[in-house]
C-alpha cells in the first residue's frame, strides 16, 4: 500500500442551485481509497452518495457547486485542466453505473462499444490490438469472446452488466468506482456481479469504490465502510464490525432492516424507521437523524455532531459516542 | 410469535386454489411456444401470508398475474372460494374488487397528475360503492397515512417513497378486499422504510383478516412476514412449505443456492450458480434444474445412483397440500423430507 490514496476526499462540499433555493447534498466529506482496497458507501436516496461519485470525475451538472479537494492519485481533479480531466476519465478512475443496463448504444455491436474507449485514450492502439484487448476485457468479466459481435437486445441483464464492467475496465484504470452495480439485478446474478467486480479489484490491485443502499452486500465484500445520512458520512470503519456491532443509531436501523434468516427474534417482526430520509434542502437542527432516532436525547437537536473515535479504526457521529456530552 | 403463525392455515379453508396451472405464450419469429408455468398447484388459506420466491423467468409474476385473472390459462384452473375464475368482464371486474394488486414501483403506479384523493377514490368510484370519501378517509388512515384529510390534495410528487407506497395500498385497501396480491411490495423503497411497510402488510392482515400474496426475490423479506413460502423455478413450484422449514432446512438444490447467496449467511458458502434461468420455451428435460445444479454438478447426484434420473426423468408435481415438500430425486418421496 503506498501513502498517498488512489482517491481522497477532503471536506467536500456540493451545493446544488434550485428554484426553492440553495440545496447542500454533500456537507463535508472525507473518505480515501488506496490501491487495492474496497471501500463500500452505504446510504439511503438522497444521503449524498451519487452525488459524491459525480465530483469524483468532474460530472456534476453546472447547477452544484463544490468546494474542498478531490484527490486522484494526489491530483486534484476539481481544479484539473480541462485536457488532463478527459485523459484522467477512463484512464485513471471509470465508473459502472447504476442503472447501466440502459446505458449501453442499442444499435451499435458490443465489441464497437468496447474498442472505442481504448481508440480515445491509447493513440497508439491498432484495430488490431484493438480487437485482441476486446476479447480479453470480455473474457475477464466472464463472457465468451464471440459476444464482441452481439447486439445489446442479444444479452440478458447479468450480461450487459458484465460488459459495462468490461467497459469501465477498458483503459486499466486505477479507480473503479460503482454506483448501485447490482441494484437492478436477479438475486444470483447480484452475487455473481459482486463475486466478479471484487475478483477483479483484488487481481489488479485497484482502488474500488462501491456504493449501495445494501448495508449487509458492503458489509460482506468491503474492506471498510462509510454509512451516510443526510449528506455526511455518520459512522466509518472496518466493513465486517461496522456491520455485526454498529455504533450509530441509522446504522444500526440498516443492519437489521434486512434480517438474519432464522434467527427467532427478526420472525414476523421487521424491523425499520419511522419517517423517510430527510430532504437534503430542509434537514431538520441539530444532528439530522434526531426525529427518527430511536436513541435519541434532549440535546440531539441541537448538536451537530461531528464524527468522534468510537473503538480502532472507527468513528461515528453520534453523542452517545461522545461521553463529553451531557446526556440530559 | 408462534400464535400469530397460526393465523393462517390451509387446511382452514383456502380461498385461492390453483389447480395444476399451465400458462403459454407464443413465441416471436419460430421461437417455440414458452411454458411460462408448467403446472402449479397452489393453496392459500384465509389470513395466510405466501411468499412466492424465484429468479426473474422463473413464473412468479405470471402466476400472480393468473391468479388476478390477467392471464388466461392454456390449462388448469385457478379457483376463489371454491369457484373458478370466469374470464367475462363482469365477473372479472367483481372479481377483482375482491382480489387486489400491488405493485413494486409506487412512483409508476400513481398518476402524478392525480391527487392522493383521487388516486385512492376511484376503484371505488369504478365499482360504483357508497361513501367515496368515508372509504378514502378509511383506507388512508388503514394505510398508516394519518391525519388522512391533510393529504387529500396532495400530489404524488410531494410524497416520500414510503408515503407513496401507503398510498398505493390505500388505493387497494378502499375496496375492502379479501387479497392482496403484492409484486416485490418494498424493494424499490429505502431500506429503513421497507420495516415499516412490511409491518404494515402484517398489521393489515391482523385487523382486516387479509389474505397476502407477496410475489418477491427477497428471501429476508418472506422471513420477516411470511407464514409459508412457495420457491419457484422455471414455471414449477420446487419448493414449499412453512417459512420455517423451508428457510431452515432447505431441500432442494435450488432453495440452498438462494439462501446461500443472502449476504447476512456468512456461516454458509455461498453458492453462486452460474448462468441465468434457462429460456422456459427450452425446458430442459429430466429435472428442469439439473444444468445449473450444484449437486448434480458435484457428483453428490451421481453418488445417489440418480443422475440419470435428474437428466431423463421427468419429476412428479408437487401438490398444493402436504407439508414441506421439494420436487428433487434427491429428496425422497413423501410429504416429509428427512432432514440432513
Amino acid at each position: 500500500m503506498s501513502d498517498v490514496a488512489a482517491l481522497e476526499l477532503r471536506d467536500v462540499h456540493v451545493t446544488y442551485r434550485t428554484r426553492e433555493g440553495p440545496v447542500p447534498a454533500v456537507r463535508g466529506v472525507d473518505l480515501s481509497v488506496f490501491a487495492g482496497e474496497v471501500v463500500g458507501v452505504a446510504g439511503e436516496s438522497g444521503c449524498g452518495k451519487s452525488t459524491i461519485v459525480s465530483t469524483i470525475l468532474r460530472l456534476f451538472p453546472a447547477s452544484a457547486t463544490v468546494t474542498g479537494e478531490v484527490l486522484l492519485g494526489g491530483e486534484n481533479v476539481l481544479t484539473m485542466r480541462w485536457g488532463r480531466m478527459r485523459a484522467v476519465r477512463w484512464g485513471v478512475a471509470s465508473v459502472v453505473f447504476q442503472g447501466a443496463l440502459h446505458s449501453l448504444n442499442p444499435i451499435q455491436r458490443i465489441g464497437t462499444q468496447l474498442v472505442e474507449p481504448i481508440f480515445l485514450h491509447d493513440k497508439l492502439a491498432t484495430d488490431n490490438s484493438a480487437a485482441t484487448k476486446v476479447r480479453t476485457l470480455l473474457e475477464q468479466v466472464g463472457l465468451p469472446a464471440r459476444h464482441a459481435d452481439a447486439y445489446p437486445h442479444q444479452l440478458s441483464g447479468g450480461q450487459k452488466q458484465r460488459v459495462m464492467i468490461a467497459l469501465a475496465l477498458a483503459c486499466d484504470p486505477q479507480v473503479l468506482i460503482c454506483d448501485e452495480p447490482t441494484t437492478a439485478l436477479d438475486v444470483m446474478v447480484q452475487a455473481q456481479i459482486l463475486e466478479l467486480l471484487i475478483g477483479i479489484a483484488r487481481e489488479r490491485s485497484m482502488a474500488m469504490l462501491l456504493i449501495s443502499h445494501d448495508l449487509s452486500v458492503l458489509g460482506t465484500s468491503c474492506d471498510r465502510v462509510a454509512v451516510m445520512y443526510a449528506g455526511r458520512i455518520i459512522e466509518h470503519g472496518p466493513a465486517r464490525a461496522i456491520f455485526d456491532w454498529p455504533e450509530h443509531p441509522y446504522t444500526r436501523a440498516l443492519s437489521s432492516a434486512f434480517p438474519t434468516i432464522g434467527d427467532a427474534a427478526s420472525r414476523y417482526a421487521p424491523s425499520g424507521l419511522p419517517g423517510d430520509p430527510p430532504f437534503p434542502g430542509d434537514l431538520p437542527s441539530g444532528c439530522p437523524f434526531h426525529p427518527r432516532c430511536p436513541s435519541a436525547l434532549p440535546v440531539c437537536p441541537t448538536v451537530d455532531v461531528k464524527l468522534l473515535p468510537a473503538g480502532p479504526g472507527r468513528t461515528a457521529a453520534c453523542v452517545l459516542v461522545d461521553q463529553s456530552v451531557p446526556t440530559r | 410469535m408462534s400464535e400469530r403463525a397460526a393465523v393462517g392455515s390451509v387446511a382452514s379453508e383456502p380461498v385461492i386454489e390453483v389447480d395444476d396451472l399451465v400458462v403459454t405464450f407464443r413465441g416471436r419469429r419460430g421461437g417455440g411456444t414458452a411454458r411460462a408455468l408448467d403446472g402449479v398447484n397452489l393453496a392459500v388459506g384465509r389470513g395466510e401470508i405466501v411468499a412466492l420466491v424465484g429468479e426473474s423467468g422463473c413464473g412468479k409474476t405470471t402466476l400472480a398475474r393468473s391468479i388476478l385473472g390477467l392471464e388466461r390459462p392454456a390449462s388448469g384452473e385457478v379457483r376463489f372460494q371454491g369457484e373458478p375464475l370466469g374470464y367475462g368482464g363482469r365477473a372479472l371486474k367483481a372479481y377483482r374488487r375482491r382480489v387486489q394488486l400491488v405493485l413494486q414501483d409506487p412512483t409508476g403506479s400513481l398518476n402524478p397528475r392525480q391527487t392522493v384523493y383521487e388516486a385512492v377514490a376511484e376503484g371505488p368510484r369504478v365499482h360504483r360503492m357508497a361513501d367515496e370519501s368515508g372509504r378514502v378517509v378509511q383506507a388512508l388512515s388503514q394505510a398508516g397515512i394519518r391525519p388522512p384529510e391533510r393529504f387529500f390534495l396532495r400530489y404524488p410528487h410531494e410524497l416520500s417513497g414510503g408515503q407513496r407506497q401507503r398510498v398505493v395500498i390505500a388505493g387497494a385497501l378502499a375496496l375492502n378486499p379479501e387479497v392482496i396480491v403484492a409484486d416485490e411490495p418494498v424493494s424499490s423503497l429505502d431500506a429503513s422504510v421497507r420495516g415499516e411497510i412490511l409491518a404494515l402488510l402484517l398489521q393489515l392482515r391482523e385487523e382486516l383478516e387479509l389474505t397476502l400474496l407477496v410475489v418477491t426475490h427477497d428471501l429476508g423479506l418472506a422471513w420477516n412476514i411470511a407464514d409459508r413460502l412457495v420457491v419457484m423455478y422455471l414455471g414449477r413450484v420446487v419448493e414449499d412449505g412453512t417459512t420455517e422449514q423451508v428457510l431452515n432446512n432447505p431441500q432442494h438444490p435450488y432453495t440452498k443456492a438462494l439462501l446461500s447467496v443472502v449476504p447476512e449467511m456468512e456461516q454458509v458458502e455461498s453458492i453462486v450458480l452460474t448462468g441465468e434461468t434457462p429460456d422456459c420455451a427450452r425446458i430442459p428435460t429430466g429435472c428442469r434444474f439439473h444444468p445449473r445444479c450444484p449437486a448434480y454438478a458435484s457428483g453428490e447426484a451421481e453418488a445417489a445412483g440418480i443422475a440419470d434420473d435428474c437428466r431423463s426423468r421427468e419429476l412428479p408435481i408437487l401438490g398444493a397440500t402436504g407439508g414441506h415438500r421439494a420436487a428433487c430425486w434427491l429428496v425422497p418421496a413423501g410429504d416429509a423430507p428427512i432432514p440432513r
